[in-house]
């Protein structure tokens, strides 16, 4: 039972929000800490921190922290699948409707306004994730570099973010090569 | 093999993509023209209904990438290729480094990947701002959009996706 109970309080914070991130938190705090006892708001807040720095999305880590911590991985499992069922759902109808409709002129016109609004709406994220994440030369250089490497050389993503992680590691070694000498 | 191709795709993105959502456009850009499964313009208008429909926006997008190759199962295939890097690296974490997020190590190489993600998401933003932004009237359009969402902080993002399509039907 609990496994069903797991499934759908996920699934109801999947229907519930929109956006994901952080606005999913405050669902989350009242279906997962609120109405189920199932995490405390600390907890919460760390599987939140933690989410934000490992890779994926950070509902679906939250929903695995919790998951795992009430029934182990086939608990795991089953929260996370909880998550995407609405999405899973909700998009494949609505995109089958969209494809049906996609050479209709004015949802072209309607989309081609969207398309304007989704590109002042990364422009703006990217402003505020800078004013956080640009804090010295070197965060600006990598920022930089992150966009060059792709515009004129076509380096891929991927292998951009592996550089960084090894360029990151090698930071570290360094700052503590120096702690030791001085 | 095309739905195997499908998960490893999205399990490539789910384990570069760190920070959320967002982080994961970058990836797909890459993806749409290394598989030739769609491009730039229609990626554009995912963002949109992932951004204006209820779930996270990357597992969102994942469905609606996976449908538009290969119908339901291709949706539920990208998912879950999405999702599975970070179950596995959760349960590592819930296993054996509960202060994972405290180690210097740690902290150090998320300083950089902060940092990183803004110019991965700046070019996304560069690729997309040039399929939508044509002339004048869309470049006024944009400008109006940039100074509304940073004077309204609180406004949701849907709210400028449907001014978005309305602006889009009557000048257009």
């Amino acid at each position: 039972m609990i496994y069903l109970q797991l499934f759908l309080a996920f699934a109801k914070v999947g229907v519930m929000t929109f956006g994901g991130g952080m606005a999913m938190l405050p669902m989350l705090q009242r279906e997962i800490v609120k109405n189920r006892g199932w995490a405390t708001d600390e907890e919460m807040l760390d599987y939140y921190a933690i989410g934000q720095c490992t890779p994926g999305i950070i509902a679906v880590n939250t929903a695995t922290f919790v998951g795992y911590k009430q029934k182990g991985v086939p608990g795991a499992v089953v929260a996370t699948l909880g998550i995407i069922f609405p999405s899973i759902v909700i998009i494949t109808v609505l995109a089958g409707v969209l494809t049906m409709f996609s050479s209709n002129p004015y949802v072209q016109k309607a989309f081609a306004g969207i398309r304007i609004a989704v590109s002042a709406q990364i422009l703006v994220s990217v402003y505020r994730l800078a004013r956080k994440a640009i804090v010295n030369v070197n965060t600006a250089v990598v920022a930089v570099a992150g966009f060059v490497l792709q515009i004129l050389l076509g380096v891929s993503p991927i292998l951009i973010t592996a550089c960084a992680i090894a360029y990151g590691l090698f930071l570290y070694f360094i700052g503590r090569k120096n702690d030791a000498a001085a | 093999m095309l739905l195997l191709n499908l998960f490893w795709e999205f399990f490539k993105t789910g384990l570069f993509a760190i920070g959320g959502g967002m982080a994961t456009v970058p990836f797909l850009f890459r993806m749409g023209e290394n598989t030739g499964w769609f491009n730039a313009q229609m990626l554009a208008d995912m963002i949109a209904v992932s951004e204006s429909t209820p779930g996270p926006i990357g597992v969102n997008m994942a469905t609606y990438v996976g449908f538009t190759v290969a119908q339901i199962p291709g949706a539920i295939v990208a998912t879950l290729g999405l999702v599975a890097p970070s179950i596995i690296i959760i349960l590592l974490i819930s296993v054996f480094l509960s202060n994972f997020k405290d180690y210097p190590v740690v902290k150090t190489v998320l300083t950089v990947l902060r940092a990183l993600v803004i110019g991965l998401l700046f070019f996304a933003f560069y690729q997309i701002a040039t399929i939508a932004l044509v002339d004048v009237k869309t470049y006024i359009m944009f400008a109006v959009f940039v100074v509304l969402a940073l004077v309204l902080k609180k406004v949701h993002p849907i709210v400028w996706i449907l001014l978005g399509a309305v602006l889009g039907l009557l000048l257009l």
